[in-house]
């Protein structure tokens, strides 16, 4: 029994492991500005809003699905919470506008999917376009000014009276988002059908799973992760951008898969998609205090995704 | 060891043992194979045949024993040098490239070439020619291999095999997915092989097929040598106590059934495949559908659980009318084993409890919550009870043995607690212990236990055990329900006429 009790073992700490040995890493080799607490926090900051898209991309990917169109899916409702804002909506209405056409394009792609039997790569790579193209013609091709209020301040570094806090707003709604993803993975019921359906669809729909309307959800909640991902990203621009989150999709990803998550579906999981983005943080983070050029960054986080996949290939080699 | 050099025996394999970790998966096993004979392997699963074969082709290599091919010493260090040794393997799990055209296939690695170009003429000419070795030269060699029937297919396999020249062959369970009349093709396939010297090593569950088509037989049982000997000095039922190790009083028992009143009910009932079918299931009786590889047994089956669609007619299940999707049936107390387990069946990622209590998660926790503590302790239930060996409930389904597979499967449904039981072809895959202990449940289930009989339709290729299990056989045949008569006015030879579309003399 030795060797299974490593291998879980593994299964479970693995991209725990993987942080904890990139903390030490630029800990020691830069002990003076790394770990800070200020940094951690900016780490944090950084990391919230590729972590809250990160938690939608769970649920995808064990689903066996995959979703392209994330990044595109932020910048439109950058957009669409920066024109709310400038007509007047509230700010918590402005919000909820963003998170819901972010759940509008993933009920979008999710109907793609399911209706017209259509391969989620394929029906999100159109989407990634048609998305950003969407976001362009509303926002005119250009930046959407709004006017301040306190969304602004949702990804800002706490001032000297806010310390009792902890963590600015924002980092605290992606734990309380991830503590609630989790929750819905490992205890209900559409969790364990979304895992289901993600290792076998066919065992899934024998067994009486509604799988369309599963994975559609599955798509709804994804756009919705993005609507605040976007709202986030919004408050850390302050305005809306078109043309903003170019290429997140991909560390969105790239977070999932090294937190464990397999594009085969079946497996992933929330905590794990967290530790992954990160440990893409602080690699970023810890290279530029480093003085490492952002080649050199770029090479690095390559590198980690593929050892992640590679690490997962051993420890899930089947047995003979 | 005089034998072994000689070039009388195409394969002398001596003393060889194999361990992985603390399971010794061969004991020091001798196995030998004449040229031009047909040497049939048996045991159950986990016998240690597939490790013995692998130790042959190159696949594993044993840690003890020696192996000779026409007197040659033979020691191959991957699967190559077993190709090129003249072993070629043809397993269950066809690995064929679907895509590409028959040619293709039949000479993927050994492609005759002029400089960096393919001889398309002269491939086609040696595909063909292999074909028509194999009867099969009717088949258009252009065809993309997926088009082709599943008997063809794993004749292009057999092709394949013999274009590079290939002395000795092993089919390894070759007719589990073929029907009767494609695995009388198959054996023609064998006999003209053997009798062109070609030495052929036969793995079959089916034990009527090993005494009908090979010459010479093995049997296997936890990694050692039982018996060896000449198959016509062996009755099945002899074999078959040499592979368990006791005897089987009655591999197929009937307790006394009693008929009730009746829950499914099939009339003009009309889908793709299915036509116009009428059948009635009562409570406490095991209805058996016999008929060909593509009559449409699955097809019924997977219609009544509203797997495929339905174009007319009425169905009845207890007191609900008219079709309905899968989640609607679970809810009605039907509930259906997929013939293919590994694709359809399980989820085989997924731990022996999630699979078992997937239908009915409701039961695991209030307000749609799944508490795992109690998934587990609801699997470890029904892991005692159909004595399903595997290391616990979140165990993966992955690393349980096909006979144990099967009763996970067949457990999900005893645990959803459904009335009306859909299983196609329930044993397929399973060694034939599992097979008894399923025979068995399924006759307990049919009588009922706290008086509660179910009604159980069984779709099966395999004769013997419809005619030993059921009370009635219904037999198809092109879609059709040709006829249904109780179990015992049935013989097999009735049985193939009516599935061929033969009269069927009453």
């Amino acid at each position: 029994m030795k060797p299974a009790k490593l291998q879980l073992w593994l299964d479970r700490f693995g991209p725990l492991l993987g942080l904890a040995f990139v903390l030490l890493l630029f800990s020691i080799s830069r002990p003076a500005t790394f770990p800070t607490w200020n940094n951690f926090e900016i780490m944090l900051l950084q990391t919230a809003v590729v972590g809250t898209a990160a938690l939608g991309m769970t649920l995808i990917i064990i689903s066996g699905g995959v979703d392209l169109s994330v990044g595109s899916n932020i910048a439109l409702c950058t957009v669409a919470v920066a024109s709310l804002l400038d007509t007047g909506w509230p700010p918590l209405a402005a919000a909820l506008g963003g998170i819901v056409v972010g759940s509008l394009c993933g009920l979008l792609i999710g109907g793609l999917i399911t209706r017209f039997r259509l391969a989620p790569f394929i029906v999100t790579l159109g989407m990634w376009g048609a998305i950003r193209g969407l976001a362009k013609g509303l926002a005119g091709e250009q930046m959407v000014f709004a006017p301040p209020t306190w969304l602004n301040d949702l990804l800002t570094s706490l001032g000297p009276g806010q310390r009792w806090l902890l963590f600015p707003a924002g980092v605290w709604l992606t734990i309380a988002l991830a503590a609630a993803t989790f929750v819905l993975l490992r205890w209900t019921r559409f969790g364990r059908h979304v895992y289901a359906i993600g290792s076998n669809e066919a065992t899934a729909r024998l067994c009486g799973v509604r799988v369309e309307r599963t994975k559609a959800l599955v798509y709804v909640l994804g756009g919705g992760f993005a609507g605040v991902a976007g709202v986030l990203q919004f408050s850390y621009l302050t305005m809306g951008d078109p043309t903003t989150a170019i290429g997140a999709e991909l560390d969105v990803i790239a977070a999932v898969v090294i937190g464990g998550g397999s594009l085969a579906g079946g497996q992933g999981s929330v905590a794990g998609s967290m530790i992954g983005a990160l440990i893409m943080t602080f690699v970023a983070n810890g290279c530029t205090k480093l003085g490492l050029a952002n080649w050199v960054q770029e090479i690095v986080t390559g590198s980690i995704i593929i050892l992640a996949v590679a690490l997962d290939r051993v420890r899930h080699r089947r047995p003979e | 060891m005089e034998v072994a050099g000689s070039p009388r025996t195409r394969l002398t394999m001596t003393d060889i043992s194999k361990r992985f970790g603390a399971t010794v998966a061969l004991d020091r096993v001798d196995f030998s194979v004449a040229p031009g004979q047909v040497h049939g392997l048996v045991g159950e699963n986990g016998a240690g045949k597939s490790t013995l074969m692998k130790a042959l082709s190159g696949a594993v290599r044993p840690d003890e024993g020696r192996m000779w091919i026409d007197g040659r010493l033979h020691r191959p260090e991957s699967p190559l040098d077993g190709r090129r040794a003249g072993v070629a393997m043809i397993y269950q799990e066809l690995s064929l490239a679907p895509h590409l055209p028959v040619e293709e296939n039949i000479l993927l690695g050994v492609e005759p070439l002029r400089g960096p170009f393919l001889r398309r003429r002269e491939m086609r000419r040696r595909a063909i020619e292999a074909m028509q070795r194999l009867g099969i030269g009717h088949v258009d060699p252009s065809l993309p291999v997926r088009r082709l029937q599943p008997a063809e297919q794993q004749l292009v396999e057999v092709a394949r095999a013999l274009v590079v020249g290939a002395r000795l062959l092993v089919l390894d369970e070759p007719t589990s997915s073929l029907s009767q009349s494609d695995v009388q093709k198959l054996f023609r396939m064998i006999r003209s092989l053997r009798d062109r010297g070609h030495s052929i090593v036969y793995i079959s569950h089916f034990l009527e097929e090993v005494q009908q088509v090979c010459d010479q037989y093995t049997v296997l049982r936890d990694g050692k040598l039982v018996e060896s000997g000449r198959v016509r000095d062996v009755t099945v039922d002899l074999l078959a106590a040499r592979m368990v190790g006791r005897s089987l009083t009655s591999l197929y028992p009937r307790s006394q059934r009693r008929p009730a009143a009746t829950v499914l009910e099939l009339s003009e009932w009309t889908s793709r495949i299915v036509r116009r079918a009428h059948l009635k299931l009562r409570r406490g009786e095991v209805l058996g559908i016999a008929g060909l590889v593509g009559a449409g047994r699955t097809e019924l089956l997977r219609g009544i659980f509203g797997l495929d669609p339905v174009r007319e007619g009425k169905i009845r299940v207890a007191a609900f009318e008219g079709p309905a999707d899968p989640p609607s049936r679970w809810k009605q107390g039907v509930g259906m084993v997929s013939e293919n387990r590994k694709e359809e069946g399980l989820a085989l990622g997924l731990s022996v409890a999630e699979n078992l209590t997937l239908t009915k998660l409701s039961e695991l926790g209030p307000f749609g919550l799944v508490l795992a503590r109690r998934q587990n302790r609801r699997g470890r239930e029904w892991i005692e009870r159909l004595d399903i060996r595997c290391q616990g409930p979140e165990q993966p389904a992955l690393f349980l043995s096909g006979g144990n597979q099967q009763k996970v499967a067949l457990a999900r449904l005893l645990y959803h607690d459904a009335d009306v039981l859909l299983l196609d072809e329930p044993t397929r895959g399973v060694d034939i212990g599992s097979k008894a202990e399923i025979y068995r449940l399924i006759d307990r289930l049919a009588v009922g236990e706290a008086g509660k009989p179910r009604a159980i339709l069984m779709a099966s290729s395999y004769l013997p055990e419809l005619l030993g299990v059921c009370d009635r056989i219904a037999v198809m045949c092109r879609g059709r329900l040709v006829e249904t008569r109780a179990a015992a006015d049935w013989t097999e030879h009735e049985i193939m006429l009516a599935a061929t579309g033969s009269a069927v003399v009453s």
